[in-house]
């Protein structure tokens, strides 16, 4: 499914003294199959944009009591802020939020925290069996269960019955996902999923969002703060600041902006910053920012020069 | 005087596995120091068991030369050792940041009138003396986690445990909170134990232990324990990523030594002789 933004606008808590204007004008094309990164710091917007995303935050325009506005004389309005998720209008009224729900899975931060079901089993079937418009032979749960649970690289048979608050940290992440995907959403959004793990949970994580991709989960976004991990995972990259998005575009060309990406208050990955510290020292690495490249390129150049 | 000082310690959680398995080591006043390890390997456990939230089975745990195990002491030990935990929002008990730093002062009697001078002192220290009358739900993670170390001097602590403190937070909340410590420690001679997977946090500290299924495994400064970085990874830790650069580096030929730095780095890249631009 395409996700096709244009124009988005959220403000909370509004005409409240506490009215915060979380999105501002912010557009966003999300290609099918793509590995998309949302950067940006506490209260640039991302998670408000995200939640959008499968009707969590609603526009204006799909409200019951939503009525247009209609133009003074002379006044133009602004452009109709339009959001679509492949066949769903997220404008219209008379979307089925459910059914688009069903298709797009969001596993918010820290997804351990939401875990509430005795056995795993039971956790990871909850929402199964809520999405599904007829009752679901016990036969049928337990294989989209077990299917789950073995792509998150538990082991069916060990698990399904433990209670989830017994399993160690990233098992419980898993578990936490296996519950989300176990509907088969065609787009998978996951709000910070490698936050708070130790360096190989995150590598493990990582690991699992990739085997997803494709198969099981035709497009991923990921909401992270961990720059080194967009370089070295993402096919594109939005980058929100104050509620704008300042930058779309694939991490080897937006790292190439490391300088106004600090200006904005945000991190760049390490390759990024040796990137720019060789540059002041006159070389310059035309690399794509992952690990590996930067290590190539970095051998290319010495071994061009020792030739 | 050691600070804290732990002799043949075991605990286990009642499940039969070890979490803390006949652990020794002491950590002197006035030290900073990291303790590193993968989920499970028992840092949380050695935090708690410090001032007393956690009894040890086995073993002998003082803090300034005060047995933790009698329960006379628990009261005095509290008082010198505080921890600040992981999740900044299960640590606020009160609605506005100044109440919410006296808490832990009120309840060991400090004279009301001095209470005042604390906060004060405390809200300075973490830089945040602009918040005093703020809502503490208002604030962000960084800022959270800067009122719970606030909350914790007012007690005056000879010793702060900041127990993956700065796990949950973002980039730049992880730097106000460690620059918060590094300052105490540097400049008030406040001991700190940071417990942290975070291996760049652990460079700060003076010297840094491992801990792999309840024991200790390496000890050392920051820069020796990355040194041997095949050992690290048996224990499911990872180098740095500037520290993988370098090896690769190496391996591919290219000759530079092990930093942490990136201007270092850069400049050991450079050094290597005029590179053509690619």
């Amino acid at each position: 499914m395409r996700i096709v933004a244009e124009h988005l606008n959220y403000t909370y808590n509004p005409s409240s003294p506490f009215a915060a204007h979380a999105l501002k004008d912010v557009s966003i094309v999300i290609e099918e199959g793509e590995f998309f990164g949302i950067i940006g710091h506490t209260g640039s917007g991302k998670s408000t944009f995200v939640q959008h995303l499968n009707g969590l935050l609603r526009l204006p325009s799909s409200m019951k009591k939503y009525k247009p506005k209609k133009p003074k004389k002379g006044e133009s309005l602004p452009p109709a802020p339009l959001l679509k998720v492949g066949e769903f209008d997220l404008a219209d009224k008379k979307t089925d939020f459910r059914a688009l729900r069903r298709r797009v899975g969001m596993v918010f931060q820290y997804p351990e925290y939401q875990l509430f079901a005795e056995t795993v089993q039971e956790d990871v079937a909850f929402g199964l069996k809520n999405f599904s418009d007829e009752k679901l032979t016990e036969d049928k749960i337990a294989n989209a269960v077990r299917a789950a649970l073995e792509i998150v690289g538990l082991s069916y048979d060990e698990v399904k019955d433990a209670s989830p608050f017994e399993l160690s940290g990233g098992q419980k992440r898993r578990v936490a996902i296996a519950g989300v995907i176990v509907t088969r959403p065609e787009v998978l959004v996951l709000d910070e999923p490698a936050a708070g793990l130790d360096p190989l949970g995150k590598k493990e994580i990582m690991e699992l969002l990739h085997r997803l991709h494709g198969d099981w989960c035709k497009t991923v976004v990921i909401v992270s703060h961990d720059m080194d991990e967009i370089a070295e995972n993402c096919s594109r990259v939005a980058v929100f600041s104050e509620g704008e998005v300042k930058y779309c575009m694939p991490p080897a060309e937006l790292f190439r902006h490391a300088e106004e990406l600090i200006a904005l208050g945000l991190d760049v990955p390490l390759t990024a910053k040796l990137c720019l510290a060789l540059e002041r020292r006159g070389i310059r690495l035309d690399c794509d920012f992952t690990t590996e490249d930067f290590i190539r390129k970095t051998l290319v150049a010495v071994g061009e020069k020792d030739a | 005087m050691d600070a804290i000082r732990f002799e043949d310690v075991s605990f286990s959680y009642g499940s039969g596995a070890f979490a803390i398995r006949n652990l020794n080591f002491s950590v002197r006043e006035g030290e900073f120091v990291a303790v590193l390890g993968h989920n499970g390997s028992g840092k949380s456990t050695l935090a708690r068991l410090c001032n007393g939230l956690l009894v040890a089975d086995d073993g002998k745990i003082s803090v300034f030369g005060k047995s933790v195990s009698e329960k006379d002491n628990l009261f005095e030990v509290r008082k010198e050792v505080g921890i600040v935990f992981q999740n900044p929002d299960n640590q606020t008990v009160a609605s506005i940041v100044e109440d919410d730093i006296a808490f832990g002062a009120e309840n060991i009697g400090v004279p009301r009138e001095e209470i005042g001078e604390r906060i004060s002192f405390a809200l300075k220290a973490v830089g945040m003396e602009g918040y005093r009358n703020a809502l503490c739900a208002r604030l962000s993670g960084g800022q959270k986690q800067r009122v719970a170390i606030a909350g914790v001097l007012a007690v005056r602590p000879k010793v702060m445990i900041l127990d993956e403190s700065t796990a949950m937070l973002d980039p730049r909340g992880r730097k106000e909170v460690v620059d918060v410590v590094t300052r105490l420690n540097r400049e008030e001679g406040m001991t700190v134990v940071l417990i942290t997977h975070f291996m760049e946090e652990a460079l700060r500290a003076d010297r840094a232990i491992v801990m792999n299924k309840g024991e200790i495994v390496m000890r050392g400064t920051p820069e020796d324990i990355f040194e041997r970085h095949e050992e690290l990874q048996t224990y499911n830790l990872t180098l740095p990523r500037i520290g993988y650069i370098c090896r690769k580096l190496r391996e591919g030929g290219l000759n530079v030594a092990d930093t942490l730095d990136e201007e270092k780095l850069a400049e050991e890249i450079a050094s290597c002789g005029s590179l053509r631009n690619i």
